[in-house]
């Protein structure tokens, strides 16, 4: 019993622990007071989007508690051009999972090759009959609203590709308006200006894109006369082009700006809510994470709204060429309309199982085998049931 | 004080002449006994459940949670929905229980926990009695309640029960004695057993040869130190409550309680802490003087401490339930810092350290009392 402490400290000492720890604030959590705060990974309830769904029974095979269920029929699809085969489709009727037996593993969601099931942090769906576990297709969809964004890419990350596409044209198309709109502008002012300067200034907007495979020759001389390698000077010289274009465009672009200072930015902010439909969805009784959600989305499509008519509004700043183009169109989807002969490909033929004898005669004749005969045969049959079909249309 | 004074005060006990109470009304001797009744009963009811709310809080607030929430603000009516809850709950008796007994065994140990309250000085003139024996009494009748203890672990047929029961009554027995001498020192500083009588002799206690107003807390603080923490073994609170040991014998005597008697157990508990809080503010905290030398605002008589006015009354009944407060906070306090003694270190702890340090204690306060 060697203590280097007098005796009777450890006692005080742990009045002194006690007393602290009164002062501090507890970390008790209120909870259906106060909703608690969860990761955005939390594996709460599994969420279904059905449209995503192809049927491939990946997550019902993969699950090990077999709790996935899943029916469905196959359509046939028309071949989407003309000597097509006709597709099968399959088209999901019930998709339904059990949380009674789930044990929230997540190898479904980990195994969906078309992103059509994802983790919703939901929790709160416990029930008092164990049957209202079995959430069907309908409320697995619902489920979907709860689903937070992914997460944000990392600070200087590639767009993804069907965003970084979408942008560029939404870009393209502002400068296309801007440029239409400076043309317009000096237009005007032509009457005191030289015309060769304007058609100078018109004629640099004209190409916003900087095609990569130019090289700047200057450079390519300078290497070359350095003594470096053809090769090297060559992708050097490319790449000073490439900086070269982007230096001139970002400098027209800046110009532009300060000409139409107006312009807006095509960027939607997805972490805004749009408070009316918040409101509303609360009053309904939703639950405020799937109003929240509900209200985001909502948000994001009223901005987006809200985009294209700024850049429709920027597009009637020419008011006389856009109306114009309109009419245009629509005058010739006017003169198309007529002619436009019904396509092979809209036209259905019931019963593809049947065989064109003549051309399987004749393919049989010239040493094919019975199977390419048959087949073919079949696909000539189509054919024709189809050439059929539209020449009796044509006539009537 | 002078050995003269010491010596009339002495003398004083064979002419008792009992301080009056403000709960008396009139001569009607029936009117007088409904209202103290009351008021006891009302104290008996009431500040156990404050004392429990405070321990619910505290005892959270010490471990990280925030104790009760939900029912009343803050959960302050936790206690009282327990309490209800406790009504609606089916009175079991096991079928092997000694019924009677059973039956009657929380009433043992709570009635004599009532009783107690009548001679506790809660404020100038809010006593029910006088006693000239208070002390005695206060300490003999709060015996009784190890006897409803007793009954209630030996008629439960439960093996648990038996135990806890035969545990409480050693452990009673064992820190008894600490805290009667402990007691006694008091009394013999005091030169009286009356309760109101030792709160009066503090206020009037001067350090020898000096003006400085002294509480028995001062010359007694080994007193004291023994008053409190036999008093948490008497109350079989933690770091003492091996009678009822959670993770040894279920709930020891209670185990077979269900219901209204189970609450009342638990409510001679809580009385328990409150009355022997009471104790030690008229032993050792001069009762319901505000500071040491402080003549209470509103009153006069001895010490400045008697024939209060309203505002006196109502500051005296506030300062007394202030330090039962805090002592009751102490034992919480206590409760939630230490873990439980074993049975063998707790009757060790009592008969060679408790019993011969308060004897020291006694002999001191003696000697000191001969030569000043």
């Amino acid at each position: 019993m060697a203590t280097t402490s007098p005796p009777g400290v450890g006692l005080l000492k742990g009045l002194g622990v006690t007393i602290k720890q009164m002062f501090k604030p507890a970390v008790t959590q209120q909870y259906p007071h106060v909703k608690p705060d969860l990761p955005p990974r939390t594996r709460g309830v599994i969420a279904l989007m059905d449209e995503n769904c192809t049927v491939c029974m990946l997550c019902s095979r993969e699950c090990p508690d077999w709790c996935i269920y899943i029916d469905s029929h196959k359509e046939t699809v028309p071949p989407a051009k003309e000597g097509g085969r006709a597709r099968t489709r399959n088209v999901l009727d019930r998709f339904a999972i059990d949380f009674a037996l789930c044990m929230y593993c997540g190898i479904c969601v980990e195994v969906c090759p078309f992103d059509a099931l994802f983790w919703s942090p939901e929790f709160e769906y416990s029930e008092y009959d164990i049957d209202k576990l079995l959430h069907e297709k309908g409320k697995l969809r619902e489920w979907m609203d709860t689903v937070p964004p992914p997460p944000a890419l990392d600070e200087g990350a590639d767009a993804p590709g069907e965003v970084a596409t979408a942008i560029e044209k939404a870009n393209q198309e502002l400068e296309a308006a801007k440029a239409k709109a400076a043309e317009e502008a000096r237009a005007k002012e032509q009457g005191e200006q030289a015309p060769a300067a304007g058609d100078a200034a018109a004629a640099a907007p004209a190409e916003p894109e900087v095609k990569a495979g130019e090289i700047d020759q200057e450079t390519f001389d300078r290497l070359i006369a350095e003594g470096k390698s053809e090769r090297i000077a060559r992708s050097k010289a490319k790449a000073a082009y490439v900086k070269k274009e982007k230096q001139r465009l970002k400098e027209q672009a800046e110009q532009q700006a300060a000409a139409a200072p107006a312009a807006e930015e095509p960027k939607v902010e997805a972490g805004e809510i749009d408070q009316e439909t918040f409101d509303q969805l609360i009053a309904e009784g939703k639950s405020e994470r799937m109003a929240r959600a509900k209200a985001k989305a909502a948000y994001v499509k009223k901005q987006k709204a809200k985009l294209r008519a700024e850049a429709e509004q920027a597009g009637g700043g020419d008011a006389v060429e856009a109306p114009a183009a309109e009419g245009s169109g629509e005058a010739a989807a006017g003169e198309a309309a007529p002619s436009a002969a019904p396509r092979k490909a809209d036209i259905e033929v019931e019963g593809a199982g049947e065989i064109d004898q003549e051309t399987y005669d004749a393919l049989i004749a010239s040493g094919k085998s019975e199977r390419i005969a048959r087949s073919k045969a079949k696909a000539a049959w189509v054919r024709k049931k189809k050439q059929e079909q539209m020449d009796a249309e044509g006539d009537a | 004080m002078s050995i003269a004074e010491m010596a009339n005060a002495a003398a004083g006990l064979a002419q008792f002449s009992p301080a009056p109470s403000l709960l008396e009304i009139g001569d009607s001797f029936w009117l007088s006994a409904v209202l103290k009744i009351a008021v006891v009963l009302a104290v008996f009811f009431v500040v156990p459940l404050v004392v429990g709310y405070m321990e619910h809080k505290v005892m959270g607030h010490q471990q990280a949670r925030l104790g009760p929430m939900e029912a009343g603000p803050h959960g302050s009516l936790q206690l009282v929905a327990d309490g209800i809850k406790f009504i609606q709950k089916e009175d079991l008796i096991p079928s092997a229980a000694d019924k009677w007994v059973f039956a009657i065994a929380p009433g043992v140990a709570m009635v004599p926990a009532i009783l107690i309250f009548l001679v506790l000085p809660l404020g100038p003139g809010i006593w029910g009695v006088d006693f000239e024996l208070g002390l005695f009494y206060a300490l003999a009748v709060g015996s009784v309640t190890t006897l409803g203890i007793l009954m209630g672990g030996w008629a439960s047929a439960n093996k648990f029960s038996l135990i806890g029961g035969l545990r409480a009554a050693a452990q009673l027995i064992a820190y008894e004695l600490p805290l009667i001498l402990a007691g006694i020192a008091v009394a013999l500083q005091a030169g009286t057993l009356s309760l109101v009588g030792i709160v009066e002799a503090q206020s009037t206690f001067f350090i020898p040869g000096t003006e400085i107003n002294l509480w028995y807390l001062f010359p007694q603080i080994l007193g004291f130190g023994i008053f409190f923490i036999a008093a948490m073994a008497e109350l079989a609170r933690p770091p003492f409550d091996m009678p009822i040991a959670d993770s040894e014998l279920v709930f020891g005597y209670m185990t077979e309680y269900t219901g209204i008697k189970y609450a009342m157990y638990m409510l001679t508990e809580y009385a328990g802490m409150v009355s022997m809080s009471a104790l030690m503010v008229v032993l050792y905290l001069g009762g319901w003087q505000l500071l040491p030398g402080v003549p209470m605002p509103g009153c006069g008589g001895s010490g400045n401490i008697f024939d209060c006015n309203a505002l006196g009354v109502g500051l005296g009944v506030a300062v007394t339930l202030g330090k039962i407060m805090l002592l009751t906070f102490l034992m919480v306090w206590a409760r939630t810092t230490y873990p439980r003694l074993r049975e063998d270190q707790l009757q060790r702890f009592s008969w060679l350290v408790l019993v011969p340090l308060s004897l020291l204690n006694l002999a001191i306060i003696a000697v000191a009392k001969g030569v000043f």
